[in-house]
């Protein structure tokens, strides 16, 4: 069977193991992407990580994705959740990999932790929580894990500047290091541009 | 008598054994590890976030700095991402060439574990022997890319430029005379590919040295055997990749799984452990180093009699010649857009992953059809690899953690990224 025709087979299986909760599914440059309901996504974890024709045993990433400027340039608004969080799974014993996707509302960024499920969730959560802001229900212990002791902010987020809102430095007259607001500009040297396809010949 | 109570220990940042920035808050019961919480991020640079204000070709430096001991395997998964993305096939040389220096970053990566992780545990003699071999393997990145670390080699469509014909040499100068720069130019006489042909004959025998100072030493198994020991099933529900998870026995390598570039084409073995402590997890690495070795002297051979081109033809994504830029304006077009805007690439996801010296590396890329990614997520071994030392050190001594950090072959720059 050629790997077009197990991602199929591995599109339909989970197409009838979920049911609704499938919001989509695509196969793209040899991956195939299912984006599901957030309220289903620890049910369904759940049994790709034990259903014998799924046996994803392992969780590779957990990555989140702030969809707030996505393809501003075109001159086109994101008209669905800003937030995604974004599961690469792989199954060792049959050699192959999954990706989903849960698109969640800036209003109530929650989604149900599946640590029970993988243990290597936990810091892959952290980070996702430290990045974006995304909570975890279920996660024991979610705290920051990248940024400093006492950050405020979800860097990651795509209204966050890249040049943060506060820098440090040691005051000689305190004698002890301080915050103080950033004092760089920020500074775009190429900008960000989206051309049409066979753009310049 | 008075009530003994837990008590929490803490350990680094600034510690020789914490392989760099790890705070570790321990909380112990006399020697014994209750609870082990790495604190991270002290070298947190927003890698991915830079990589979202940059043209995608201008952030495959920051790539090297990831994990700065294996820069080339990093770079290697940053522009698989971009060429699935692209759908451009690389020439059949620049896969050849990008298989060798992966494989050569694989030894580089591993002298590095063996010499810290020997130092660590007591044998001072591996970190002298392993950096000699490293020096020679670095004068491999310096004469193709002109940088001994961070070499930016690997580019979308290729690797940046063909294989120098002329190793360079050394000179004389107050510290070495004639005679002492002959005796070391010797080697360096031929091409790139001879120098490196001569570091693999020379290499097995090499490995034979550290495994006479360590495989059956007393004090080595002492320190060794038994400690971290981590089932298979735990192993992938950790998330453990490449060493790690083949020291526990599972057989699970990219370059056999899911072969990437001209893997399926070579010949070389998996080793597996058995136990998966920390002296199976040695024995897997050292016998990499030989199979590593293997696959070399199989590129060297085919780069050998094999030429071509080591780019694609394509000059939206590939500057052109500079000397066809004297007197082509279209060249002169190219080059001018390509630096100062970059390339557009097709809107989609892409995630591509490597067999990293320490693990699956993997960059998951969400393109907008920008000239800059949307969304870089580097997938680092080390992180899901780290976030298993509490469980892999509990009920362990406090001396122990010392062998576990360095098992998990932990590098900074790509846990805190």
């Amino acid at each position: 069977m050629t790997n077009s025709e197990r991602l199929q087979t591995l599109q339909r299986r989970i197409g009838e193991a979920a049911g609704d909760a499938v919001q989509a599914s695509s196969i793209e440059l040899g991956e195939l992407t299912v984006d599901l309901a957030v309220d289903a996504l620890h049910e369904i974890c759940q049994k790709l990580h034990v259903g014998e024709n799924f046996a994803f045993d392992t969780l590779i990433d957990i990555c989140g994705v702030d969809y707030l400027h996505y393809r501003k340039e075109a001159g086109e608004d994101w008209t669905r959740p800003r937030f995604a969080v974004v599961y690469h799974l792989l199954s060792t014993s049959r050699n192959q990999r999954l990706r989903l996707r849960v698109f969640i509302e800036e209003s109530s960024p929650i989604v149900d932790s599946v640590i029970d499920i993988w243990k290597s969730a936990d810091w892959f959560e952290r980070e996702v929580f430290d990045l974006f802001g995304i909570l975890f229900k279920g996660h024991p212990d979610l705290r920051r894990i990248l940024t400093d002791y006492g950050f405020v902010g979800h860097p990651f987020r795509k209204d966050f500047p890249l040049t943060g809102h506060v820098e440090m430095r040691y005051d000689a007259e305190k004698g002890r290091v301080v915050y103080q607001p950033v004092s760089i500009e920020p500074r775009v040297l190429v900008p960000r541009v989206i051309r049409e396809e066979g753009y310049g010949g | 008598m008075a009530e003994l109570h837990n008590y929490t220990l803490n350990f680094g940042p600034q510690h020789p054994a914490a392989h760099g920035v790890l705070r570790l808050v321990l909380e112990m019961d006399g020697e014994v590890i209750q609870r082990a919480d790495p604190h991270i991020g002290l070298l947190h640079r927003a890698t991915e976030k830079l990589a979202e204000s940059k043209p995608y070709n201008q952030s495959i430096g920051y790539m090297d700095r990831l994990d700065y001991v294996s820069m080339m395997s990093n770079e290697h998964a940053y522009v698989l991402a971009i060429e699935k993305l692209l759908g451009i096939e690389v020439p059949l040389r620049a896969q050849y060439i990008r298989v060798m220096f992966d494989e050569i970053t694989r030894i580089l990566n591993h002298l590095l574990w063996l010499a810290g992780h020997g130092l660590d545990i007591g044998a001072m003699t591996m970190f002298l022997y392993c950096f000699r071999e490293r020096e020679d393997l670095m004068d491999i990145y310096e004469a193709v890319s002109g940088a001994r670390l961070h070499a930016t080699y690997y580019r979308p469509g290729g690797v940046y430029r063909d294989l120098p014909d002329r190793m360079p040499q050394y000179e004389t100068s107050k510290w070495h005379n004639q005679k002492d720069v002959d005796r070391m130019n010797e080697n360096r006489q031929g091409s790139v590919l001879d120098f490196i042909w001569d570091f693999t004959e020379r290499f097995p025998a090499h490995v034979d040295e550290y495994e006479t100072l360590l495989t059956d030493n007393r004090i080595w198994k002492q320190r060794t055997v038994g400690i971290g020991v981590v089932s298979p099933e735990r192993a992938k529900n950790l998330g453990f990749s490449g060493p790690m998870l083949r020291g526990s026995g599972v057989e699970w390598d990219l370059r056999k799984k899911q072969p990437y570039e001209v893997y399926d084409r070579l010949d070389f073995d998996i080793p597996v452990g058995t136990n998966g402590d920390t002296y199976d997890r040695y024995l897997v690495r050292i016998e990499e180093f030989r199979q590593s070795n293997r696959i070399i002297r199989q590129c060297v051979e085919w780069l050998r009699n094999n030429h071509g081109a080591v780019m694609v033809e394509d000059h939206k994504i590939v500057p052109p010649k500079r000397e066809t830029m004297k007197h082509d304006m279209e060249a002169l077009i190219h080059h001018f857009k390509l630096f100062t805007e970059g390339f557009c690439v097709p809107e989609g996801q892409a995630y591509a992953a490597v067999e990293h010296p320490k693990g699956e590396f993997g960059i998951y890329l969400v393109s907008d059809g920008a000239n800059k990614p949307y969304r870089v997520k580097i997938r680092a071994p080390g992180f899901a690899h780290l976030s298993a030392l509490d469980e892999m050190s509990n009920g362990h001594m406090l001396a122990d953690v010392v062998a576990i950090i360095g098992t998990q072959d932990i590098v900074f720059g790509e846990v805190d990224r």
